[in-house]
């Protein structure tokens, strides 16, 4: 079966990308299984000089989910481009660099220099980082500023931008539209929903960063929601994320209206869940009558009579 | 590392809310090292999205068998505890850096425990003994009912024990014993909470010697960056508890 699928800037095998911050820079997953077999791999946040991140613990397990504060850990982006980028090199599978910043200036740095590498085939911009103070989250819940950074990436970058959305907004659409008017290429989305668990013994939230970002099965159904929203207003592809660990998922993203689907969490429960998703999809798109993963976008809105932009 | 469905052979309570089980499975032939660990899936379907990563308390390789012990202290150990031998358990292993057994040369090692931080420094004290090498152990348990392991510990080596209530052996704590002992020994190695982490390593500062950090953890194999530490000296300021880990030199990382 046909599971190629073309994005800007991204030529994929099949529909399925690992999610930023869940799969490293690739080196661990690729003693697992073979790179090769992915759509495109979404790298760890890189910021404009190294980030040590958040104090420990930093994961907490919840319902169906877990909650993460890791506070956008990383080497920096010039450490990133001189020992990551050239291992990744090495794999027939476009790579998208996950850019975050504190401020527009640190955005577009970021953005300038790893576009220019050739393994980087498209960014994702991050204005959604729950985890840091100064981490870009007022980038994705501001429309005005969400726009002016779009605008201000896509101007000096080599390379497609997607921008990550903030499901944590009174209303999604709106800065799915002030980033669309900015120039985006594409929307991902979404990013984790903040959080928080007490411990009950030590009277105290248990992440050290007390609030944490939500993710894995039990935000799937507000993915869903947020994708199919923005399928309504929208043409530019999207990247759906949120809770995804069977081929099943996959396809109801597909139906919601996304182009491509990534799987976060579900990694870390199952280090091959990537290959096995791939591996099942044929099955159960033809199960459900689709001869192609084309033919599977955006049909969750074929019997819509109620248009939900506004909900 | 690999990936295999382990089978549990038996499970046992071995003392309060803590539970030994063996497992059967071709992973016991790889070359696994003391402080090493499995990092097993939990349940089924989504209810439980991270695994739990229990150190390896003991390899029998003509048995093909390796065990685990592991404390009750959630839903997550809860639902382990409750499989059963014939059951299989999903497990990555073994995972991370181990005390460097083949490496080390000594006459006498002072190995420090602390409650759930026993069970590997069981498994090195049988390596350690197979060497030749002299072992003496200091266990630190809440109470009597947390006691395990004091006769296997026994058969190896000189043992102390302390509770903090003094319900089995000295009232106080291992730094108590250690000072009051005075050891003349070559090197330390301490698994146990942070907190008696940081006591230890203080106490013997100026000998050498390796501790081993317990951290919540998200993939258990370096990727996610949940579980890091510290380290000053080293290249990147910090190392990954779950890959470089969570064996260190003690003077390698800073607890917080």
């Amino acid at each position: 079966m046909n599971l190629n699928i073309k994005l800007p800037g991204l030529d994929m095998k099949n529909p399925i990308l690992p999610a930023s911050g869940c799969f490293g820079f690739g080196k661990e997953y690729a003693e697992l299984y073979d790179l090769n077999l992915l759509g495109a791999i979404t790298i760890k946040a890189a910021t404009g000089s190294a980030r040590y991140g958040n104090a420990t613990p930093r994961v907490a397990e919840t319902s169906a989910g877990m909650l993460n504060a890791i506070g956008l850990q990383n080497p920096g982006v010039d450490q990133i481009i001189e020992n990551e980028l050239p291992f990744l090199a090495g794999y027939d599978t476009p790579i998208i660099a996950n850019v975050a910043g504190s401020t527009v200036e640190e955005y577009v740095e970021v953005a300038r220099k790893i576009s220019k590498h050739p393994v980087i085939k498209a960014i994702e911009l991050n204005i959604s980082c729950p985890n840091v103070k100064e981490g870009g989250v007022q980038f994705g819940t501001d429309p005005e500023l969400a726009k002016m950074v779009t605008a201000a990436v896509k101007e000096v970058s080599d390379v497609p931008v997607y921008v990550k959305l903030s499901p944590n907004v009174t209303d999604i659409t709106v800065i799915a539209r002030a980033v669309e008017e900015g120039g985006a290429d594409g929307l991902s989305l979404i990013n984790t929903l903040t959080g928080m668990q007490i411990n009950l013994a030590g009277r105290k939230p248990l992440l050290a960063n007390k609030i944490g970002g939500l993710s894995g099965p039990a935000v799937k159904p507000v993915a869903i929601r947020m994708v199919y929203q923005i399928r309504q207003m929208t043409n530019l592809p999207i990247i759906g994320m949120g809770g995804v660990t069977t081929a099943e998922d996959v396809l109801e993203f597909l139906l919601a209206g996304a182009s491509a689907v990534a799987v976060g969490t579900a990694n870390f429960q199952h280090p091959f869940v990537c290959s096995e998703i791939i591996q099942n999809l044929p099955d159960v798109l033809s199960k459900y009558g689709f001869s192609s993963v084309e033919d599977a976008i955006g049909k969750g809105h074929e019997h819509a009579d109620t248009n939900l932009s506004r909900a | 590392m690999i990936h295999e469905h382990l089978e549990i052979i038996s499970r046992e309570t071995i003392a309060k809310d803590t539970v030994e089980m063996t497992f059967k499975g071709k992973m016991a032939q790889e070359n696994i090292l003391p402080g090493q660990f499995l990092h097993l899936l939990v349940g089924e379907g989504s209810n439980h999205m991270l695994r739990r990563p229990i150190s390896i308390a003991g390899v029998d390789k003509q048995k093909s068998t390796i065990t685990i012990i592991f404390k009750l202290l959630g839903e997550g150990t809860n639902t382990l505890a409750k499989a059963e031998p014939g059951d299989q358990l999903d497990a990555l292993g073994p995972c991370g850096q181990g005390y460097p057994v083949d490496e080390l040369q000594m006459n006498h090692a002072l190995l420090v425990g602390g409650g759930i931080g026993v069970p590997p420094l069981y498994y090195l004290a049988q390596r350690l003994h197979e060497k030749g090498i002299q072992v003496t152990m200091v266990a630190g348990f809440q109470n009597k009912e947390q006691v395990f392991y004091e006769g296997a510990f026994r058969s190896l080596g000189d043992y102390y024990l302390a509770t903090d209530d003094g319900s089995a052996g000295e009232k106080g704590f291992v730094t108590d014993i250690i000072k009051k002992e005075g050891f003349d020994f070559d090197q330390f190695f301490t698994c146990g909470p942070t907190g008696m982490l940081k006591a230890v390593s203080t106490q013997l500062e100026d000998e050498e010697g390796f501790i081993s950090i317990e951290q919540r953890m998200g993939c258990g194999i370096g990727a996610c960056f949940a579980c890091v530490v510290p380290a000053p000296d080293s290249e990147s300021g910090y190392k990954k508890i779950c890959k470089d880990g969570p064996v260190f030199r003690a003077k390698e990382v800073v607890l917080a």
